[in-house]
């Protein structure tokens, strides 16, 4: 039997549509700001992390990565960004994510690994960003790893690796929203 | 060009002010350039990156493409990345190990010493070509303090040890922190801020923004049982002279993973860190072993190092691309005997403060990118920098230290480069 027709064997009743479902409903929820709701889709024992490119198998114990969020970090993260002192995003601005090319990698037990290509866009809003009419549009693309897990009250996040394409944050100069 | 009335230093009337010209003007940065970037000893890497023999790494420093190879004569060497014979880059990898390097274009190979030890097809070369007129190129001069590696690309300017003078007892500081040595985690943050370079050195060795800039961070903190008064700090400025400058303040914000605890960390470290500082005291004596332990500083070594003893140790330079746009590198340093816990302890808090997606360096960056845009706004000539220009003892909050950035930036800016 090969990995995929035993994948299909354990985890017959989550297809790759409900997969893609679920990241598109989450990608509405960060686009549209809505960060709380975002949290409840997270287990509680998540890892959000962005791995430097060329350092994704090491540990971010042991090696910078741009980013390591456990669930409270992240819910200090989503508390601050929702109030009104993270300069950075007041206003907060405007996102646009695409997601495709979705695999569901493997599946054992209750716990799927899934893949995607993304681009995420951020147009910020500050006026005297905006006023100059400039465009300030930024990209960044990359991909996505979660590793997610099926209970009760439907799928939920354990793991989000965001691998960029690119290892110098440059000219964007920072990662102020959740990618 | 008109570089007089760059900056009003009147102490008498209580005035020091900088033209906004100076953050803005393409001739400027020439000459910040030339009489800058060229004339000043450049950080360029820790030893701790290139460990062995051929190990190498590659930087961009002062716009010139560096290899900084540890060659096999355990020299480190820095070298330009351009073949003495045409041009290519002679090394495309960002790091690695490398006995030889070989140019991709017609083919020399260079041993990591420098030394031209191939030429394809030399015999059709005239007699007097002589391997030893094509080395690699070197920077004028390499020279490493205590692990920290710079460069020098005018050979008659002091020595490194000369040039860091006052600057060297505060780098003694971090690196007694640990009788193994310090080294560079790896991994880095490599970003970029669309304003002026000279904004990033006056907002990272300036304290009082904090309160206001990083509301973010302090929320942060609060919300992880860091009391409110734990956060108000007593500390100092100071000009160390050749425009390196240091600030210090305690207690350290958000903890240190060296020796201070913060409820930011484990409760289990608690009692280790207690131990450490212990420690710390009976080698160093309680008072060196405080200022180690227990207080947060900030160094700049002119004039674009700075190394942030804070709830981590953040190395950090940057380069002008343009008048309005530098690029900014960040590394993670630690002692080397750090046990595995408070290793990650450290990176974590690394993240949580420093980087581009820190709770603290986003919201910089968003600001000094606005004071920068609001440069265009010509009738506004002047940015002030008078905080504390009256007192005796001004403190980390007031401008001191910053003025001696200044003044030495205008020193060197109005020198002419032959007297
Ligand atoms: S340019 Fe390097 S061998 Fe010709
Ligand atoms: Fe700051």
């Amino acid at each position: 039997m090969t990995e995929i027709s035993a994948m299909v064997a354990t985890r017959h009743d989550i297809t790759r549509t409900m997969v893609e479902d679920f990241l598109y409903q989450e990608a509405a929820l960060l686009d549209e700001w809505r960060l709380e709701e975002w949290l409840l889709l997270l287990s509680e024992d998540i890892i959000y992390e962005i791995p430097i490119i060329g350092m994704e198998q090491s540990s971010s114990d042991q090696t910078l990565f741009l980013l390591a969020d456990d669930a409270q970090r992240l819910r200090g993260r989503v508390k601050q960004l929702m109030g009104t002192a993270t300069w950075a995003e007041s206003p907060r601005s405007r996102t646009r994510r695409m997601i495709s090319n979705v695999r569901v990698r493997d599946a054992v037990r209750d716990e799927l690994n899934v893949s995607a290509n993304f681009a995420v866009y951020r147009i910020p809003q500050q006026s005297w960003r905006t006023e100059d009419g400039s465009n300030q549009t930024e990209c960044f693309v990359g991909a996505y790893h979660y590793k997610l897990r099926s209970g009760e009250t439907g799928l939920r996040i354990a793991r989000r690796t965001v691998v960029l394409d690119v290892d110098v944050i440059r000219p964007h100069g920072k990662i102020s929203i959740i990618l | 060009m008109r570089l007089e009335n760059l900056i009003i230093d009147d102490e008498e009337r209580g005035v020091f002010r900088v033209r906004r010209r100076a953050f803005t003007d393409p001739e400027i940065l020439q000459l910040e350039r030339e009489r800058i970037f060229e004339a000043s000893w450049i950080y360029t890497g820790h030893e701790s990156e290139i460990p062995s023999a051929g190990d190498y790494v590659c930087r961009r420093v002062a716009g010139r493409s560096l290899i900084l190879v540890r060659s096999s004569d355990n020299v480190v060497r820095a070298f330009l990345n351009s073949c003495p014979h045409r041009g290519a880059a002679v090394c495309a990898a960002g790091s690695g190990n490398a006995k030889n390097f070989t140019c991709p274009y017609h083919g020399w190979g260079f041993a990591n010493t420098g030394q031209l030890v191939a030429v394809p097809s030399q015999d059709d070369y005239p007699r007097s070509f002589q391997r030893a007129d094509f080395s690699l190129r070197q920077t004028a001069r390499c020279q490493l303090y205590r692990g920290f590696i710079f460069v020098n690309l005018d050979a008659t300017i002091t020595s490194l040890e000369q040039y860091l003078g006052g600057a060297k007892e505060y780098l003694d500081l971090l690196c007694d922190q640990s009788e193994a040595g310090l080294e560079m985690v790896s991994g880095h943050h490599l970003y970029s801020i669309r304003a002026n370079w000279k904004l990033l050195a006056e907002n990272t060795m300036e304290s009082y923004h904090t309160p206001v800039a990083h509301k973010r961070y302090m929320g942060y903190m609060a919300d992880r049982g860091v009391a409110r008064k734990a956060m108000k700090r007593k500390g100092f400025g100071e000009i160390l002279g050749q425009g390196h400058i240091a600030m210090g303040s305690a207690p350290p914000l958000g903890g240190k993973p060296i020796a201070y605890w913060s409820p930011l960390f484990p409760a289990q470290k608690k009692a280790e860190m207690q131990a450490v500082q212990q420690r710390l005291a009976d080698k160093f004596g309680p008072e060196k072993a405080a200022r180690m332990s227990q207080m947060s500083r900030n160094i700049l070594v002119f004039p674009n190092l700075i190394i942030l003893d804070l709830m981590a140790i953040c190395v950090r330079t940057w380069f002008p691309v343009a008048p309005d746009y530098m690029e900014v590198s960040t590394w993670c340093l630690a002692p080397r005997d750090e046990d595995s816990t408070t290793r990650a302890l450290r990176i974590d808090s690394f993240m949580s403060f420093f980087g581009p997606t820190g709770f603290a360096t986003p919201d910089d960056v968003e600001i000094l990118e606005s004071c920068q845009h609001g440069y265009r706004n010509k009738e506004i000539e002047w940015s002030d920098l008078s905080k504390g220009l009256h007192k005796d003892k001004p403190t980390n909050a007031d401008e001191a230290h910053l003025r001696g950035f200044w003044r030495q930036w205008h020193r060197l800016l109005t020198r002419s480069r032959d007297s």
